[in-house]
């Protein structure tokens, strides 16, 4: 069966076990965990979490139905499974910025719709939000000119509503 | 408002709420304000174990025998590691235990203070949930939901971890009635739509078989099998867990199925055309290799973990609901269709032709020798003689299969055993637990001589309790088990199996006050068993059995079900 890449949308307990617990199911039944993001909801009991894993049908049936077993689980829903949402990351990159170079990077940011959120005499620090495409554009852009350091978010990823009534 | 009191208290005000009558427990600093509070109460009475392991096995065995959740409790540090294996043990098979752990006070917690360890961190992998309580106004709603999730649901192991201020500090008891939680709702009643699906499935059916594992006996639902067993004229067999929700000696039975199944069940299964599967999640020494498990078969799974569904077979008609409920409902659609009697009978008139001469061709069997005792011929003896109804608790090893296979439970809740996690250690303190809920019963232990020595040092505790506790060693002198696999599958290369040096059972059950023997003859079995069973204490009965009896069929790891070694 063909392996897919799937993001999780799920909220949890707000307890001091509930993480541990997620993270422990994956370590213990060898699941993947590609990205994970938390953090909280606008009911402060609940914690919203991320997950992006990898998986074919079967796996990514079982990583669900476990999650949802666990007590702490309120609710999980696979985002990508109907194919229609948003997906979004975002990296800050500082990245060499010689003299040379930084005509180069801000243009690179203008067509990308990035922000230099940092400048110091020899770096930039560029802060870019999209889906993992278009961070991984402009990483590959900026890379010639000398990345000394990412940091990237991991996946936040939201179903879209329908359209049509 | 509640009544004002410590923690300590609390925690055995609550265990009375719970209706708990017994619990199992040994004492430490971290818990000494709740043994204290245990000494001023009527109504509970605490079994002191002589090692914790035993505290977690005798509240398993507890809840296996009753039904009702078994009850442990320990201090911190080295008493809550010591429970680990128990819990794991009671994890794997779906029991119902509420451990409660001492642990140091809170502000001390992370500073690897003394007896100090992260329970719940241990435990996480092996329990349905637990708890750290952090404040004391959290008590009682922790330890009614440390209830309530232990038995509903999947039952399973649930620990709470209680630091030793939090059971100084004093506040409200208000107990809650009942509990909701909104992030675990289980699922009871299964779809209809899916219970029509399955009967469609059945009605067609020309070689059906019903498989029940022990989701049966937890959700009660014995009845419900036997009623649509014999209604469709069903052949059945059990997975290890299963065994006695279907009775062992009704013609309908195939008995058990799997690695040291029979070999009529093994090949019904292979042939069947419908399997209908209820509370078993078909664990590898059930299918053998998957691809080659019931390859013809539609299978209706019933199950009220959606996880076991899916999980290591393809399912057909999957059911998520609880088995007793589910089997009602199916039972509902089969009156509604009212297909008669004969009905069913003419349908698989030439599916049970084909069972019986599997049957008849490979019974389950040994070769009977006048002079050493076989372990088959004792188990064949102790079943004759208590009639099936004994509560039988076993060891891990060829033991535990020998009873398996030749003790025919006819009723749920009388095999006593580790399925899952196969816990060396745990048939005695778990005959403990049976015994101490089923007082008027007759428990016994179907030992090893390698399993019996993991635990051994209970036999203080069943005297202290007065049990008439009957522990049958069949000893082998082996690590019979692992020897069989060597003398199999490794060219009889017997690494560290033999037992040279072993205790005398029968003068260390005298060192204990109970009552020890010892036979060598098969002539000796019936009168031996004769006397420990009218016998009102702990006895020790030492089987000098056929040192390398192996157990059979077998299905070697990793093979088809129908690639048996038969004897
Ligand atoms: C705690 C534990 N350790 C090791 C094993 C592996 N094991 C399975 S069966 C067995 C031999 C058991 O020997 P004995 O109790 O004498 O039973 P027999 O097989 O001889 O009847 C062993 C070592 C186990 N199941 N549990
Ligand atoms: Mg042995």
């Amino acid at each position: 069966m063909a392996e897919r890449k799937c993001t999780l949308s799920v909220l949890v307990e707000n307890t001091p076990g509930a993480l541990a617990r997620i993270a422990g199911l994956f370590s213990g039944r060898g699941f993947n965990i590609d990205s994970l993001c938390v953090a909280e909801t606008l009911d402060p009991t609940l914690s919203h979490l991320t997950l992006v894993t990898r998986g074919d049908d079967q796996i990514i049936e079982q990583i669900i139905k476990q999650l949802r077993r666990l007590i702490d689980v309120y609710k999980v829903v696979d985002v990508t499974e109907e194919g229609d949402y948003v997906e979004r990351e975002m990296a800050l990159i500082k990245v060499r910025a010689e003299k040379e170079n930084r005509e180069e990077i801000m243009r690179i940011c203008e067509i990308f719709r990035c922000k230099i959120v940092d400048v110091s005499p020899k770096t930039y620090v560029v802060e870019v939000t999209g889906d993992q495409n278009k961070l991984q554009a402009v990483i590959d852009l900026l890379k010639p000119m000398g990345i000394k350091e990412i940091v990237r978010t991991g996946t936040i990823a939201m179903k879209r509503e329908k359209k049509t009534a | 408002m509640g009544k004002v009191m410590t923690g300590a208290r609390m925690i055995v005000e609550a265990l009375k709420r719970e209706g708990v009558e017994v619990i199992f427990g040994y004492p430490g600093g971290a818990v000494i304000d709740i043994y204290d509070e245990l000494y001023k109460t009527e109504g509970i009475h605490h079994v002191l174990v002589r090692h914790e392991q035993g505290a977690a096995h005798a509240a398993d065995g507890f809840a296996r025998s009753t039904g009702r959740v078994g009850v442990a409790l320990v201090t911190s540090g080295p008493g809550a590691t010591n429970t680990v294996t128990g819990i794991a043990t009671a994890y794997m098979d779906s029991i119902p235990i509420v451990v409660l752990t001492g642990q140091v006070p809170t502000k001390l917690i992370g500073n690897d203070a003394f007896q100090e360890v992260d329970t719940t961190g241990i435990t996480r992998p092996i329990t349905k949930h637990n708890f750290l309580v952090k404040k004391i106004e959290d008590l009682p709603r922790i330890l009614k939901a440390a209830f309530y999730i232990a038995k509903t649901g999947r039952p399973g192991p649930v620990v709470v971890d209680l630091p030793k201020d939090v059971q100084q500090a004093k506040g409200e008891f208000d107990y809650p009635e009942e509990i909701h939680l909104r992030s675990y709702n289980p699922v009871y009643e299964p779809h209809m739509r899916q219970i029509e699906r399955a009967y469609q499935l059945l009605e067609k059916a020309e070689r059906p078989v019903f498989l029940i594992g022990g989701g049966v006996i937890s959700s009660g639902a014995a009845p419900e099998v036997l009623e649509l067993a014999e209604r469709l004229n069903l052949p059945v067999t059990m997975t290890l867990m299963g065994l006695g929700g279907f009775p062992g000696d009704h013609h309908q039975s195939l008995g058990m199925l799997g690695m040291h199944g029979t070999y009529y069940a093994n090949m019904a299964v292979a042939n069947c055309d419908v399997l209908l599967a209820v509370g078993a999640r078909f664990d590898d020494r059930v299918t053998g290799r998957v691809d080659a498990f019931a390859p013809m078969a539609k299978i209706i799974h019933i199950d009220i973990d959606p996880t076991s569904i899916q999980k290591n077979v393809k399912v057909d008609v999957p059911i998520v609901g609880d088995c007793k409920r589910s089997l009602q409902r199916l039972l509902e659609v089969v009156k509604e269709v009212g297909q008669p009697k004969k009905y069913w009978q003419e349908r698989f008139k030439d599916w049970w032709e084909q069972i019986e001469i599997w049957r008849k061709r490979y019974p389950l069997s040994y070769k009977y020798d006048p002079n050493v005792i076989k372990p088959q011929f004792v188990i064949e003896k102790l079943y004759e003689m208590t009639k099936g109804e004994a509560i039988i608790a076993t060891e891990v090893g060829q033991n535990q299969m020998w009873a398996a296979q030749f003790y025919k439970f006819k009723k749920p809740r009388t095999l006593i055993t580790s399925g899952g996690l196969g816990t060396m250690g745990f048939g005695f303190p778990a005959a403990i637990g049976a015994q101490m809920g089923n007082p008027e019963k007759l428990v016994i232990d179907i030992a090893g001589d390698g399993s019996i020595q993991m635990n051994i040092q209970e036999m203080a505790t069943a005297m202290q309790e007065r049990l008439p506790i009957k522990v049958i060693i069949l000893n082998n002198g082996y690590l019979g088990m692992v020897r069989q696999w060597q003398e199999l599958f490794y060219e009889r290369r017997y690494s560290q199996v033999s037992m040279a040096v072993q205790p005398d059972f029968v003068k260390l059950a005298e060192a204990y006050g109970a009552f020890g023997m010892r036979i060598t003859k098969p002539e000796e079995v019936e009168p031996a068993l004769k006397k420990i069973l009218e016998m009102n204490t702990l006895c020790v009965l030492d089987v000098i059995i056929a040192p390398e009896e192996g157990v059979f069929p077998m299905v070697p790891a990793g093979k088809a079900t129908t690639e048996m070694i038969l004897v």
